[in-house]
């Protein structure tokens, strides 16, 4: 490079610099596609419109799609529990029901659960250990739903039904309250199976979140607390926990939206039976997605098939607000944390 | 002197008890974590035994059998995935991938951004289902038919929000410092992401669409009502298609052995086929950072 520069460019540093006009015209910008910018914008924008309109076409077309129901059985659709295709009676409480209470009895479980993972992921395991286990339970997460669900029926369901199911009614009969919610024919099928094969999905998932919040406390808070002589079990309980809370709820609201919006783990072992005469975790029951998943391609048109998408549509308002309550609970953690580390 | 050994006392108890819970506490951790493995070993040993089983050669060669029939395979179901899934992820990524490149580009502090930042952490994790019914409503009502281009579409929904969340996560990695050492060569901003953000952070987004394609391989809720399913093997997008994970969602719940046991070979393909592709962009992605 050296050789090229002219070699006087220094020497001449005390004399005063001669203006130049400059000779000929500046080069030509030279653009090989001006339009070519604007169209990309054009693209980007339009993807980020269309991610925005996916929302509210899935919206609208719920709406239309479940007008008919809505209005011949109004609100009251809701809390009624006749669901009788022949004469068009339709209520979804037995669905909603299922989907709260499988969800109630996934998190009773998944919870506790994914909290010791987490904990035994951040402050427990060896260095070595972390990653391989870390990557094992994102990997239980990958796994099809329909795979818990065959597993579920075919492999789980029999076996909780011979070392659970019997032993707790022989043990039950006849206390008044207890017993009739252990009964039921013994095939494993029904709510609580439902439930635990949606906890065994959703633990993954807020297991990987606990462990990345929990990550996020500053060391020195840990360090402090170590250094006046806590126990890890205080460290976590007591620093770790509260520093992070709201991320936690956050996770746990996202293993929520999960396991209401669960369709082919719940659909093989509930069992899709519409009644609600015995609240036995152990009969048969429905959830919204099991009754969308068995009965929507074969509805006729008409009120039965827009009494599913009311249902549809119902689940899809409370996954919403789930999902959303767990964003904004997450980004307040995310925050927060420059303000007060 | 008596109440000090009273006091000692006193503290040693504490002391013990706050490292019994301690104990405890751990304990039950370290259970949980065997709990949460003991699943995952359980079901993967399940599918194996009963999967291997049922797995020959005429599985991928013969058409789904009619119940209690002696010979018969998946061949059409596999080949439906193959298809669906493939034209889903060519159809979704684009879409994604610029929507990932308008957020982490263009509308970092827009309301447009923040909005379809938020909306888009919620189609995430929406139930797959409704993308089903949304489908339903607005092509296979309108068309009066199941086909494999509603399944398609269906897919493609799923692969979008997945898509532009590791595609916006990528991209945001990239060091500021490039993309000015770019414009001050006097690069068009087109130019400057396709050539150079786009271009290094090209082994995340890769790992976002082999995440978003082991997603959809073993989506059945979606396909539910709008591929249906098909006995016969078809590569006509127009007509209803038969899928893996509806075959398989038929074969299982039926009592006929011959289906079930088909129903377990097809779940052994469909979880080594998603945990192999889950692997792979955990590699590819390790490479590269």
């Amino acid at each position: 490079m050296a050789a090229i520069l002219p070699a006087n460019n220094f020497e001449s540093e005390d004399r005063p610099a001669e203006r130049v006009q400059p000779q000929g015209s500046p080069p030509q910008r030279r653009r090989v596609a001006p339009w070519a910018d604007t169209l990309f914008s054009l693209l980007a924008h339009s993807a980020a419109w269309l991610t925005l309109s996916l929302l509210v076409g899935i919206i609208v077309s719920l709406l239309i799609g479940a007008a008919p129901a809505i209005q011949e059985f109004g609100l009251s659709f809701l809390w009624t529990s006749e669901w009788d295709p022949v004469q068009e009676k339709f209520g979804g409480l037995v669905m909603i029901y299922g989907t709260l209470m499988t969800s109630f009895i996934a998190l009773l479980i998944a919870v506790p659960v994914s909290f010791g993972i987490a904990l035994f992921l951040t402050e427990l395991s060896p260095n070595w250990l972390r990653r391989p286990l870390g990557v094992a339970v994102e990997l239980l997460a990958a796994v099809p739903s329909i795979v818990y669900g065959m597993w579920g029926l075919l492999v789980f369901g029999p076996i909780l039904a011979t070392y659970v199911q019997q032993p707790l009614q022989s043990l039950l009969t006849g206390v008044p309250f207890l017993g009739a919610l252990v009964s039921g024919p013994p095939v494993g099928i029904g709510i609580l199976s439902a439930g635990i094969i949606l906890a065994i999905m959703i633990i993954p998932f807020i297991a990987a979140v606990m462990r990345d919040v929990f990550e996020v406390t500053p060391p020195m808070l840990k360090e402090s607390a170590y250094g006046l002589g806590a126990t890890t079990w205080e460290v976590v309980w007591k620093v770790v926990l509260p520093y992070t809370k709201t991320g936690v709820v956050g996770g746990i609201m996202l293993g929520l939206g999960r396991a209401l919006g669960e369709t082919m783990a719940i659909t093989f072992v509930i069992g899709n039976m519409n009644q609600l005469n015995s609240l036995s975790v152990f009969e048969a029951a429905n959830s919204i997605t099991s009754a969308l998943a068995n009965e929507f391609a074969e509805a006729g048109e008409g009120l039965h098939q827009a009494s599913l998408i009311y249902l549809g549509l119902v689940l899809f308002f409370i996954t919403f607000v789930v999902l959303a309550c767990s964003k904004v609970l997450l980004s307040q953690l995310k925050k927060s944390e420059g303000a007060r580390s | 002197m008596s109440t000090a050994t009273a006091l000692d006392t006193k503290r040693l108890a504490m002391h013990a008890k706050r490292k019994r819970v301690n104990a405890v506490a751990l304990t039950l951790s370290l259970a949980a974590m065997a709990f949460g493995l003991f699943w995952l070993l359980w079901i993967l040993f399940e599918t194996v035994r009963l999967g291997v089983g049922g797995l020959a050669l005429a599985t991928f060669t013969e058409m789904t059998p009619p119940p209690m029939a002696e010979t018969g395979g998946l061949a059409n179901a596999i080949f439906g995935t193959v298809v669906m899934v493939g034209l889903a992820t060519l159809l979704g990524t684009p879409i994604g991938v610029l929507a990932g490149v308008y957020l982490a580009e263009y509308g970092q502090k827009t309301w447009l951004g923040s909005t379809v930042r938020f909306i888009n952490d919620i189609l995430l994790s929406a139930p797959s289902i409704v993308v089903g019914l949304f489908i339903y409503a607005v092509v296979v009502a309108k068309m009066k038919s199941f086909s494999g281009y509603a399944g398609i579409l269906a897919l493609a929904l799923i692969v979008i929000p997945v898509v532009i969340r590791t595609t916006e996560n990528m991209l945001s990695l990239i060091p500021n410092a490039l993309r000015e050492a770019a414009y001050a060569l006097g690069t068009p901003k087109w130019k400057v992401i396709m050539s150079v953000t786009l271009k290094s952070a090209r082994a995340g987004v890769l790992t976002g669409i082999l995440l978003a394609l082991a997603r959809i391989s073993g989506e059945t809720a979606p396909l539910l009502f709008t591929a249906l399913s098909n006995q016969f093997w078809t590569s006509d997008l127009g007509a209803p298609m038969a899928s893996l994970p509806v075959t398989i969602f038929k074969f299982a719940m039926s009592p006929y052995e011959n289906w079930q046991k088909l129903a377990w070979a097809g779940v052994f393909i469909i979880t080594i086929g998603v945990l192999l592709l889950n692997i792979l962009a955990r590699v590819l992605f390790k490479n590269k950072h």
